[in-house]
C-alpha cells in the first residue's frame, strides 16, 4: 500500500516541476480546444489553425525578440475538464493568453477560472451574448451581428411572412430565439405565425419534426426557417428535408451554426439555396483571404480542407493580440488588456475589425446561400462593419445594460439607468 | 426586388409573352444586361434576368436554364460568357459555340440568388406550359401554381389543349379554386366548384372552403362544411398513417442497431461497448466504397452491404480472439475491455481518417419521396431501410434457427459442457457468433450512413438505445429485439406530436424502466432451466 | 463462510495511507509559496476531485462488489448530490450575477421568471442544503430501486434500466423548463458559506472534507462489509435464490445497500460541485457511468480499496495524458483498459497482492475469479 503513498507524492513531484520550466526564453499560448468526444468534429481544426498562426509568427521573428511556444490540451468535450484544464494552462504552464472553447458551457465552466487567475481568453465562435468579462476577448459575433440582419434578409429580400425558429436546447438557441422572436413581433409579424421547435443535442429523427414544418408552411404566406441547430444534428436535418421534397425556394433555411466545416461533412447537393449569416466565408474573393487560404493548405498539406468563420475569428483574436502585445510591450494581462482596447486588425472579408470597450469586435455581416461544392456564394452583406452587442437591446433584462472595459466605467454588466455597475440591482 | 413588384413583372411577362418560336441563332444582347450577368455582386443579376425573360427563343431559354442550374460562368479576364455542362462540355452562351476547355481558375460562376432562382423558375415553367412532354408540362403548371401567378384565361387555354388526366386533374383543382374564390361567380358555379375541391384537394383548398363556410347562401355553406370536414378527415387520416410510418421507420434503425448486439449480448452475453464503433465503421465502410467508385453512389452504397459485414465482423472476430475469450467466466469485465476498445477505435477513426465527419453521397433511388395519395407520402431512404431492417433480421433469424450453425450457436449458449460433449467445437462457434453479431452492426452502420453523420461520435449516439432494445425485448431473444424495437420507435412517434422530442423520450424511458417492474425478463423471457437463475 | 474483522490489514494501510496523504497534501499547501514543497491551489483541487471520483466509485464498489448490483446510472445519484449542492451555491452568488437579481439565479431571470420555482424552496439554508444531500439521493434511490428489486428485475435488466434511468435524468435536466439551468446547468459560483471558492484556503479546506469524506465512507463500507449484513450482500451476490429460500428478505437487503450507496455517491457529487465549479447534466451522460464502473473494474472489484485505486489511477492518468499526449491519449487509456482486463484479473489491487503474494482471499472475500458465480447474470 504505499504504492499508494508513492503515487500521491508523484503526483505532488510531477505538478510542482511543472511551475519550474515554465520561465524559459518563450512566450507561451495555451490552446484549449476538445481534440476528443463530441466537440472535436469542430474544434480539432481551431487548434491547427493556431498552430499555424503562431509557427507563422515565430518565422516573422516571433514576439518581442522571444519565441512563441503552443501549449495544446485536450478538455475532451468534457465541461469540468476544461475549468482544469484552464486552470492548469493558466497556473501551471503560465501561458500569456489562452485561445479556445466552442460551446456556451465551456465558456461558462472556464468563466471563474480566467477572472480568479486574471487569464486571458480569446473566444472564437458565434454566441448568445448576455456576458462581458474583462478576462475574455469574444472574437466571435454577438446575436445582433448574425441574427438580427439576417432575419431583415429574410423578410425584406425573400419575403418571409411565417417563420419556423429551429433549435437544439441550450442557451445559445433559446437566446437567439427570444431575441428573434421579440424582434418579429416588434416588426408586426403575428404571433401565430412563429414556430417554435427545440431538439436535444445529436437529434436524428427528424420526420415529423419535418411533417410538422411542411404542414406549418403549407398555410399561404412564404416561410422561412431560422435554424441554431447544432452540430451533429444538422446532418440528419438537411438530409430529411431534402427527402421530404423541401427545398430552399419553398422553405428556405437560415442557419446560424453551419459552416463549410459543417457541410464538408455533407451530401451538398439537396442543400443548394439554403442560407446561412456569418462574418465570413471562405468564397469571399479578396487578397487578404485568398492568402490566408494558401496558408492553411500548405500548413495542413491538404488541398481540401475548408476554412470557416470560427478560424477567422481566430486569426483575428491572434493578430490583435499581437498587436497589443506589441503596443504593450509586456504580456502581462492586465497591461495587454489596456492595450487592446480600441486596436484595429484587418479581417479576411477586404474590412477592419475594431475591438471594442466591451471585448467584441466591429464585425461585417453576410448571407450566403450553399452552392453544390459546399461553399456558400455571398447573396448579402451589410454596407460596413456592425458592432458587436455584448447586451441585446432586444431583451427587456439586458436592455438598459452595456459593458465597457475602459475607464472610468470598467463594468461588464453597467446599468446606463441607474448609472452603476452590477446589472439590474437597486 | 419586393413581392409587389414581382408580381407585376410576372403579369407583364404573362400578357407579353408570345408562343415559344424555334430556332437557335445568336443572341444578341445589351451592354447593360451583359454587364450585369458579369459582375460579381448577385444583387446585380436582377436587370438581366428581367431582360432575358423578354427575349423568346431557345438560345435565350438555355441562357434562363443555365443560370437556374448554376451551369453559367464568366471568364473573369475578357468577360466572355459560357456554359459548363455536367459532361464537362463547354460551349458560348451566346453564339452557342464549342469552345476548348476553358482555364478553370480563370471562370467565376455566375451566381444567382434564391429569389431570382424563383423567377427563374417561373420564366421556364411558363415556357414550358405546352412542352410535348407530359412530365415537363406538369411540373411547369406546379410551379406556376406554386407562385399563385396564373390566371383563370390562361388556365382554361390550357386545360383546352391538355390531354394527360394528371395535369387536367390539377388545372381543374386550380380552376375551381379560382372559381370558388371569385365574388363573381354564381352560386351555381361555387357549388360545383366546391364538389370539385373535396375530390381534387389542391393545396390552400382548405382555405378557401374555410372562407365559403361563412357564405351567405346556406347552401354553398353547407356544401363547404361538409367538403372541409372530408378534407380535414382525410388528412387526418393522412397524417395517422404518417405517424404510423415515422414510428416504424424510427423502430427499424433501433431495430437494425440492436440485432447485432441481441446475437453479442442476448446470445453471448457480452456487454460489448464496442458495438457503436463497429457500426460506425460500417458507416465509415460506405464512404471508403464511395471514394473508390466515385460517380456511383448506388454502386457503391449495395457493395458497402457485404463489405461492412466483412470490415466489422473482421473486427469483431479479431477482438473475440484477441481479448473476449480470455474474459469467458468473467462476463462482466468484458464491459472494460469492450469500452477501452471503443475508446481506441474512435480515436482511430480521428487519428487515421479525420476527426470532422465525412461525407456520404445518397444515392438517387434512395432520396425523394413516394407519394401514395394526395396528402401522404413515405420518404424513400425511410421505406428502403425499413425493408433493409426485415430483410438482416430474416437472414440472422433463419441462420439462428434453421441452420446447423444456428443450432450450434444455441447448443454453446444453453450449456457449453454438454454441447462440447456432443462434439460442438464451442470456441469456433464463439468466434462466428461474436463476428456475426458484430458484422451485422457493421450492416446497420451502411443504413445509417443515409439517415445520419458519418463520423467518430456516431456509434456513440446509438449505444444506450440499443441496449435498452435488446433488454426491453429480452435478453437471447431476437424476436423480441424485434418486436422491441418496433415498439418502441413507434411509441416515441406517437408520443411526439403531443410532448415535444426531448419529453418523449423521457416518457419512453421512464415507461421502459415501468415495464421492467411488470416483465422484468423483459418482453419475451427466456424460458428453461437458463432462466431460473 | 468466513468472518471479516474490520480492521483486517488492508484497512488500516489503506485508512492510515490516505489519512497521511491527505495530511501531507495539507501541509504542503499551507506553506508559503515560495516552498519548494508548496502545492498550489490547482494540485489540490484537482486531488480533492479525484476524492470525490473515489468515494463515487467506492459507493458502485459496496453494491457492485458485494451486493452483485452491477448500476450503470450510479452518475444520477452523484449528479443529484451535486445539483442540490449546485443550488446552494447558486443562492449565495446573491446580487453579484450578472443581472443583479438578489433572489434569481441569471438562467431564471433570463428565463422570465417571477419567482423560484417551489423546489428551490430552502435553498438558501445551508442547513436544510446538508439534509437534502442525503435525502434526494437517497430517496431518488429509494423510489427507483424498491419496486424494482420487488418485481426482481435483477443481473443485465437492471444495470440496463439504471442505465435508462441516469439517460432519462440527463434529457430532463437538459430541458431549459425544468429550472436547472439547461445544458449550462449550474455554474460561476462564488463563494460557499462567506468564503471565496478562488482562494486556496476554500480549496484546501474542501479537499479536508473530501478526504474526510472518503475515509468515513470506506470504514463506513468496511464496517457494512464486516458485520452480518454484509454477509447477506455477499449470499446474495452468490446465489440469491438460495439466500432468500434461507429467508433473508433480498429485496430489502438490496434496497438498504442501493440507497446506502446513493447516498454515498450523492456526498461525493455534493463535494465535486464546490471544486469544478460547475454542474451540467453532463454527470448524467450514461457513459460517465460506465467510466466510473470502469474505475471500479480496473482497480479490482469486491475490494472497497480497489475501487478507490481504480478512481484515483483513471483520473490520474486522464489528467497526466490529456495534457502530455493531447492528440493520442485514448489510444492509451483504452490500451490501459484492455490490458489490464486481460493481465490484472484482481484489477490494480491485485498487483500489489501478487506481488506480496498474499492469496487473494486473505484480503477480500473474492469468489471465483474475483466474479460472481455468475449465475445471476444468467450464464
Amino acid at each position: 500500500m504505499f504504492r499508494k503513498t508513492a503515487l500521491l507524492l508523484l503526483f505532488c513531484g510531477l505538478f510542482s516541476g511543472g511551475a519550474a520550466y515554465a520561465a524559459a526564453e518563450t512566450i507561451k499560448v495555451g490552446i484549449l480546444h476538445s481534440l476528443s468526444g463530441t466537440m472535436a468534429i469542430s474544434e480539432t481544426t481551431l487548434k491547427d489553425v493556431m498552430l499555424m498562426l503562431v509557427e507563422e509568427q515565430n518565422k516573422k521573428g516571433g514576439l518581442l525578440g522571444k519565441k512563441l511556444e503552443a501549449v495544446v490540451v485536450d478538455p475532451a468535450s468534457d465541461w469540468p475538464l476544461f475549468a482544469e484544464r484552464a486552470r492548469e494552462l493558466l497556473t501551471q504552464r503560465k501561458v500569456a493568453a489562452v485561445f479556445g472553447c466552442w460551446t456556451s458551457v465551456s465558456r461558462k465552466s472556464v468563466l471563474p477560472v480566467f477572472e480568479g487567475e486574471n487569464g486571458l481568453l480569446f473566444y472564437p465562435v458565434q454566441y448568445e451574448g448576455e456576458e462581458s468579462s474583462k478576462n475574455v476577448i469574444y472574437t466571435g459575433a454577438a446575436p445582433n451581428q448574425q441574427a438580427i440582419p439576417a432575419v431583415d434578409y429574410l423578410m425584406k429580400d425573400l419575403g418571409a411572412k411565417r417563420f419556423v425558429l429551429a433549435g437544439t436546447d441550450y442557451v445559445f438557441p433559446r437566446t437567439a430565439n427570444k431575441i428573434l422572436e421579440a424582434y418579429l413581433l416588434g416588426k408586426g409579424v403575428d404571433k401565430s405565425d412563429i414556430m417554435i421547435n427545440y431538439t436535444p443535442f445529436g437529434y436524428s429523427d427528424w420526420q415529423s419534426i419535418i411533417a410538422e414544418i411542411k404542414k406549418f408552411g403549407a398555410a399561404g404566406k412564404k416561410t422561412a426557417i431560422i435554424s441554431t441547430i447544432n452540430g451533429d444534428a444538422n446532418v440528419p436535418f438537411y438530409k430529411e428535408l431534402a427527402n421530404q421534397g423541401v427545398t430552399a425556394s419553398a422553405i428556405p433555411v437560415m442557419a446560424f451554426s453551419v459552416g463549410e466545416e459543417e457541410l464538408s461533412g455533407i451530401d451538398t447537393k439537396p442543400l443548394v439555396g439554403h442560407l446561412a449569416a456569418w462574418n465570413y466565408f471562405m468564397s469571399v474573393d479578396t487578397p487578404e483571404n485568398a492568402e490566408f487560404i494558401k496558408k492553411w493548405h500548405a500548413f495542413i498539406r491538404d488541398q481540401k480542407r475548408v476554412t470557416n468563420d470560427p478560424m477567422e475569428a481566430h486569426y483575428i483574436g491572434f493578430n490583435l493580440w499581437v498587436k497589443a502585445v506589441e503596443k504593450a510591450k509586456s504580456t502581462a494581462v492586465d497591461e495587454v488588456l489596456k492595450a487592446i482596447v480600441g486596436l484595429s486588425v484587418p479581417n479576411l472579408t477586404g474590412g477592419v475589425a475594431t475591438l471594442l470597450p466591451n471585448h467584441h469586435l466591429t464585425k461585417p455581416v453576410l448571407i450566403g446561400e450553399i452552392q453544390a461544392d459546399g461553399q456558400f456564394q455571398v447573396v448579402w452583406e451589410t454596407p460596413k462593419e456592425v458592432p458587436g452587442d455584448a447586451w441585446s437591446d432586444y431583451l427587456p433584462e439586458s436592455k438598459a445594460l452595456e459593458a465597457d472595459w475602459t475607464d472610468p466605467i470598467n463594468c461588464g454588466n453597467y446599468n446606463t439607468v441607474t448609472k452603476k455597475c452590477g446589472g439590474a440591482g437597486k | 426586388m419586393s413581392f409587389r413588384r414581382r408580381t407585376l413583372f410576372w403579369l407583364f411577362l404573362l400578357v407579353f409573352l408570345p408562343a415559344q418560336t424555334a430556332g437557335g441563332s445568336e443572341l444578341r444582347l445589351e451592354p447593360e444586361t451583359l454587364q450585369a450577368l458579369r459582375s460579381s455582386r448577385v444583387a446585380d443579376r436582377n436587370p438581366a434576368i428581367e431582360a432575358l425573360g423578354r427575349i423568346d427563343g431557345e438560345a435565350a431559354t438555355g441562357l434562363l436554364g443555365a443560370l437556374l442550374d448554376g451551369a453559367l460562368y464568366v471568364d473573369k479576364e475578357d468577360g466572355t460568357l459560357l456554359i459548363l455542362s455536367e459532361d464537362g462540355q463547354s460551349r458560348d452562351a451566346l453564339s452557342g459555340a464549342g469552345l476548348a476547355s476553358p482555364d478553370k481558375t480563370r471562370l467565376r460562376k455566375v451566381g444567382t440568388n434564391n429569389s431570382q432562382r424563383e423567377i427563374l423558375l417561373s420564366l421556364l415553367s411558363a415556357r414550358r406550359l405546352r412542352h410535348p412532354d407530359a412530365d415537363a408540362r406538369q411540373a411547369a403548371v406546379e410551379a406556376l401554381l406554386e407562385r399563385g401567378q396564373a390566371d383563370k384565361d390562361l388556365l382554361y387555354s390550357l386545360l383546352r389543349d391538355e390531354t394527360a388526366p394528371e395535369v387536367r386533374q390539377r388545372l381543374e383543382g386550380a380552376l375551381a379554386l379560382l372559381r370558388a374564390r371569385d365574388p363573381a361567380s354564381t352560386p351555381e358555379e361555387i357549388l360545383d366548384a366546391v364538389r370539385l375541391l373535396a375530390d381534387n384537394a389542391p393545396p390552400n383548398a382548405g382555405q378557401v372552403l374555410e372562407n365559403l363556410r361563412k357564405a351567405a347562401d346556406p347552401a354553398v355553406a353547407a356544401a363547404a362544411e361538409k367538403a372541409l370536414y372530408n378534407l380535414r378527415v382525410s388528412a387526418e387520416r393522412a397524417s395517422m398513417l404518417e405517424t404510423l410510418f415515422f414510428g416504424l421507420s424510427l423502430g427499424s434503425v433501433l431495430v437494425l442497431t440492436s440485432i447485432g448486439l441481441a446475437v453479442t449480448f442476448g446470445v453471448m452475453g457480452v456487454i460489448n461497448m464496442a458495438h457503436g464503433e463497429l457500426v460506425m465503421l460500417g458507416a465509415y465502410t460506405v464512404w471508403g466504397m464511395q471514394r473508390l467508385l466515385p460517380g456511383q453512389p448506388g454502386a457503391a452504397l449495395l457493395l458497402s452491404i457485404p463489405a461492412a459485414f466483412l470490415v466489422s465482423g473482421s473486427i469483431g472476430a479479431l477482438l473475440e480472439r484477441g481479448i473476449i475469450r480470455h474474459l469467458y467466466g468473467r462476463p462482466l469485465e468484458t464491459l472494460l475491455a469492450t469500452f477501452g476498445v471503443s475508446l481506441i477505435l474512435q480515436q482511430a477513426v480521428r487519428t487515421l481518417i479525420s476527426p470532422m465527419n465525412r461525407a456520404v453521397e445518397s444515392p438517387a433511388f434512395m432520396s425523394g419521396m413516394l407519394h401514395i395519395t394526395r396528402n401522404f407520402s413515405l420518404t424513400s431512404n425511410r421505406i428502403y431501410i425499413l425493408c433493409f431492417c426485415l430483410c438482416v433480421f430474416a437472414l440472422i433469424y433463419l441462420i439462428m434457427h434453421k441452420t446447423r450453425l444456428g443450432l450450434e450457436v444455441r447448443a454453446v449458449t444453453q450449456n457449453r459442457p454438454i454441447a462440447r460433449t456432443m462434439g460442438v467445437n464451442a470456441p469456433a462457434v464463439d468466434t462466428f457468433t461474436f463476428a456475426l453479431g458484430s458484422g451485422v452492426a457493421g450492416m446497420a452502420g451502411v443504413a445509417l450512413s443515409q439517415l445520419t453523420n458519418v463520423g467518430p461520435n456516431l456509434g456513440q449516439g446509438y449505444i444506450v438505445d440499443s441496449f435498452m432494445v435488446v433488454v426491453f425485448g429480452g435478453v437471447g431473444n431476437l424476436r423480441g429485439t424485434l418486436c422491441g424495437g418496433l415498439i418502441l420507435g413507434l411509441a416515441n412517434k406517437l408520443l411526439e406530436p403531443a410532448s415535444g422530442a426531448m419529453l418523449a423520450k423521457i416518457i419512453l424511458l421512464a415507461g421502459v424502466i415501468l415495464f421492467m417492474q411488470a416483465k422484468p425478463k423483459g418482453l419475451f423471457p427466456e424460458r428453461g432451466r437458463a432462466a431460473e437463475n | 463462510m468466513r468472518e471479516e474483522r474490520l480492521w483486517d490489514r488492508a484497512t488500516i494501510l489503506v485508512t492510515g495511507a490516505t489519512a497521511l496523504a491527505c495530511s501531507l497534501v495539507v501541509v504542503c499547501s499551507l506553506l508559503p509559496p515560495g516552498s519548494p514543497l508548496h502545492i498550489g491551489g490547482y494540485t489540490v483541487g484537482l486531488l480533492g476531485k479525484y476524492l470525490c471520483f473515489a468515494l463515487l466509485a467506492l459507493s458502485i464498489d459496496l453494491i457492485w462488489g458485494y451486493a452483485g448490483i452491477l448500476s450503470l446510472g450510479h452518475g444520477a445519484f452523484f449528479g443529484l448530490g451535486g445539483y442540490v449542492a449546485g443550488m446552494y451555491l447558486m443562492r449565495e452568488i446573491g446580487s453579484r450575477g450578472v443581472y443583479g437579481n438578489p433572489i434569481l439565479p441569471d438562467f431564471m431571470v433570463f428565463l422570465n421568471w417571477k419567482g423560484l420555482p417551489w423546489y428551490w424552496w430552502g435553498s438558501d439554508s445551508f442547513a436544510f442544503i446538508c439534509l437534502l444531500i442525503l435525502l434526494v439521493p437517497g430517496l431518488a434511490a429509494f423510489v427507483f430501486a424498491w419496486p424494482a428489486f420487488r418485481s426482481r428485475v435483477s443481473g443485465v435488466y437492471l444495470s440496463i434500466i439504471t442505465q435508462a434511468m441516469t439517460y432519462a435524468l440527463m434529457l430532463a435536466f437538459f430541458r431549459n423548463e425544468m429550472g436547472f439551468g439547461g445544458n449550462n446547468g449550474l455554474t460561476d459560483f462564488k463563494s460557499l458559506l462567506g468564503f471565496s471558492l478562488q482562494s486556496e484556503k476554500t480549496i484546501t479546506a474542501l479537499f479536508c472534507a473530501s478526504a474526510l469524506a472518503l475515509i468515513a465512507g470506506f470504514l463506513l463500507c468496511r464496517l457494512i462489509v464486516a458485520s452480518r449484513l454484509g454477509r447477506v450482500f455477499v449470499a446474495v451476490r452468490d446465489a440469491e435464490s438460495r439466500a432468500r429460500f434461507m429467508g433473508y428478505r433480498v429485496e430489502d437487503v438490496k434496497l438498504a445497500a442501493f440507497v446506502f450507496s446513493a447516498i454515498l455517491a450523492g456526498i461525493a457529487g455534493a463535494l465535486y460541485v464546490p471544486q469544478v465549479g460547475i454542474i451540467n447534466p453532463g454527470v448524467f451522460s450514461p457513459l460517465f457511468s460506465v467510466e466510473m464502473v470502469v474505475c471500479v473494474a480496473l482497480g479490482g472489484r469486491g475490494r472497497l480499496y480497489g475501487a478507490i485505486l481504480g478512481a484515483l489511477a483513471v483520473n490520474f492518468a486522464k489528467t497526466w495524458f490529456t495534457t502530455a499526449l493531447p492528440e493520442v491519449w485514448l489510444f492509451f487509456l483504452g490500451a490501459l483498459f484492455v490490458l489490464v482486463t486481460l493481465f490484472l484479473p484482481h484489477g490494480l489491487a491485485g498487483l500489489p497482492e501478487r506481488l506480496m503474494r498474499i492469496p487473494a482471499g486473505k484480503i477480500a472475500p473474492a469468489p471465483k475469479a474475483g466474479e460472481p458465480t455468475g449465475a445471476e447474470d444468467g450464464r
